[in-house]
């Protein structure tokens, strides 16, 4: 039972260490707080948008709109597309009215089609503008939450994900929800296993009859453990002070943050038997930690080079966002999340297996 | 001394980069022997210890631990270890150290209960025993690193210079439990490069320019080199040494 003291032994530690635990759970409610603040204003991107039944006047005109690609549907295609995520919203015209379905995974997009068909439209209906306008502004205080009027033509507006209110923020909160646990997670472990080996404890431990896998395997428990609490803790705190949408199941994202967790601690590990100091350990945050943020998908991949995406292949953040955008934002199942899942597990197991062999340095058996 | 000697060391060679910190060390401890490792800083005595708990390898040469090839991680069951360093944790108290080790050790909840009390007598920190680490002395923390390294069943007890910092009185009664271990029969293995303490032990190994220049107990040492303390041996043997290496 030596995996259990040595879990049981970190466990205590790192509830002692009062500014570690605020690090870990107070850093990221304050980051995402200000994330909110920041990224609630919109940015703007190239938007593809399916057309059923439009007039080809105004599919032409809204083709004119610089970002914007129309492509032409039957109903149930273009409902495909939308899911799948080819197109970003669906426009279909039906009894001389607008039936818009946006995808809203970007609100950059979602805002981006709002605009286009608003004066694409407008620029359509040159000669009804001077009369509905009039009508338009006596009309306003009975105009329905989710109707909005151009040139006396209905809207209507429909979203899969979350509502008018989405944003950008929401967009990159489950990519940041993972990276915390990451990022923490990495670093705690990889500056404590440090400090055993300068403080010397490290070795001491090697001189009882322990395997070298107890010890990596303690140090799992004690982590993994503590990053189911951070990640309910951030999870709650955005669903509920930050009013994110969680589509699919918390717990999925709590098993995928799970699994990213241990994954940052074998990392941390694994980078602590290369530094020999504290601030070595600090330096791999340039090396390790930044670039799993830009292919985490927080920047659209497909603005990407070919060459450049491929390196994202090799980063766990980027098979961790991959899962936590399906189930927060697409409310992904199981069988939709457990391919990155299982290659989080995959690396898990290679760097486990380094872990234990690299302790060999210290000790010859 | 009919007995089989419980550590061996076999011409054993270490070299760090280009630097020989141990050239051809043979070395045998006898059962119920207190051996002082004695040498100045930087001589290898650490190594050597290292060496046999088998956290460093030999370049040549073999180590043995009763009978049985170093590296091995079940002997490491029977071995007592206190490093140079403290090396505890201190946002523990001393008994979750202890507690800690002990499971380590393997030891069950009884006998760990049992050896806990006992060692933090020994080395007087029983009313200590629940205060956190980072709250203890310089010499309070040599203690309990020296209780930690008597946990277990151990035959052998390898000391990596525990009376440094550790006041006389203390220093006192640490080698007198010492002496009662040998007197069970245990093998403890001391180092040091305080020389009046070579005055209390068995055998005193002398480590000099990477190896043993010689290996007697105090009294011969003395006789041998016609002085009165093992310092003065320790000195005459270094000249002697020294000569024989510029006329070599
Ligand atoms: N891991 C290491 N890498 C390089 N040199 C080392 C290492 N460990 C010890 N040495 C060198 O070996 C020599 C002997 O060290 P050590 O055994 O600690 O001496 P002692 O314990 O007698 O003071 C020293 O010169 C030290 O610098
Ligand atoms: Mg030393």
């Amino acid at each position: 039972m030596r995996i259990m003291s040595i879990t049981k032994r970190v466990t205590k530690e790192l509830l002692r260490d009062k500014r570690t635990l605020a690090l870990m759970f107070l850093a990221p409610m304050f980051i995402l707080f200000l994330m909110k603040l920041v990224f609630s204003v919109n940015s703007t991107t190239s938007v593809n948008i399916a057309t059923v039944n439009v007039q080809s006047g105004l599919v032409s005109d809204l083709d004119k709109v610089s970002h914007i690609d129309t492509h032409k549907y039957s109903l149930s295609k273009a409902n495909d597309a939308l899911k799948n995520g080819t197109v970003d919203a669906v426009v279909r015209y039906k009894n001389s009215e607008y039936y818009v379905t946006y995808a809203n995974t970007d609100a950059s997009k979602t805002n981006a089609t709002k605009a286009a068909l608003k004066s694409s439209i407008i620029v359509n209906n040159m000669g009804q503008l001077k009369r509905s306008l009039l009508r338009f502004q006596s009309q306003v205080p009975q105009v329905p939450e989710k109707t909005s009027k151009s040139g006396a033509i209905k809207i209507h507006n429909k979203y899969l994900y979350g509502d008018k209110d989405t944003n950008f923020f929401d967009k990159i909160v489950p990519i940041l929800m993972g990276f915390f646990v990451f990022f923490f997670v990495f670093l705690i472990s990889g500056m404590a296993l440090l400090n055993e080996r300068t403080s010397g404890t490290l070795y001491r431990l090697l001189a009882t009859p322990v395997k070298r896998s107890e010890i990596v395997f303690g140090y799992m428990l004690s982590y993994g453990f503590l990053a189911i609490l951070q990640t309910l803790i951030i999870v709650l705190f955005t669903i509920w002070a930050l009013n994110v949408e969680v589509v699919g199941s918390v717990f999925y994202v709590i098993l995928i943050n799970f699994v990213l967790a241990l994954v940052a601690l074998a990392f941390g590990i694994l980078m602590s038997t290369f530094a020999k100091s504290e601030f070595q350990m600090m330096q791999f945050i340039p090396l390790v930690v930044i670039p799993q943020i830009f292919f985490s998908g927080i920047i659209p991949m497909d603005s990407m080079a070919q060459g450049v995406k491929f390196i994202s292949y090799i980063l766990p953040m980027k098979y961790a966002g991959d899962a936590l955008t399906g189930v927060v934002m697409n409310g992904y199942s199981i069988g939709q999340i457990i391919i990155p899942i299982l290659v989080l597990l995959l690396f898990l197991v290679v760097l486990t297996i380094l872990n234990i062999v690299g302790l060999r340095k210290y000790r010859k058996v | 001394m009919n007995d089989i000697s419980v550590i061996t060391l076999n011409n054993v060679v270490k070299r760090f980069g280009k630097q020989t910190v141990l050239n051809h060390v043979n070395m045998q401890i006898y059962p119920g022997q207190i051996v002082g490792l004695i040498g100045p800083s930087g001589a290898g005595k650490s190594t050597i210890i290292k060496i046999i708990l088998g956290m460093e390898l030999a370049d040549e040469g073999s180590t043995n631990v009763f009978g049985k090839q170093m590296p091995n991680r079940r002997l490491l069951g029977r071995i007592g270890y206190m490093a140079q360093s403290d090396a505890l944790y201190e946002s523990l108290s001393g008994r979750e150290n202890l507690q800690f080790y002990a499971d380590m050790k393997g030891l069950n909840k009884r006998s760990s209960d049992m050896q806990i009390m006992h060692v933090a007598q020994v080395v007087d920190l029983t009313s200590s025993l629940d205060k956190r680490v980072n709250g203890y002395s310089g010499g309070m923390k040599r203690r309990l690193s020296l209780a930690i390294a008597m946990l277990g069943n151990n035959d052998i007890l390898i000391l990596d210079e525990p009376t440094v910092g550790v006041d006389p009185a203390l220093r006192r009664s640490i080698w007198a439990e010492l002496k009662k271990l040998r007197n069970q029969g245990k093998t403890i293995m001391v180092t040091t490069h305080v020389m009046d303490e070579a005055e209390l032990v068995d055998e005193v190994a002398l480590l000099l320019g990477g190896r043993i220049i010689a290996y007697s107990d105090p009294y011969s040492l003395k006789q041998y080199y016609q002085v009165n303390s093992i310092e003065e041996v320790f000195l005459k043997a270094e000249a002697i040494n020294n000569a024989y290496n510029v006329n070599y």
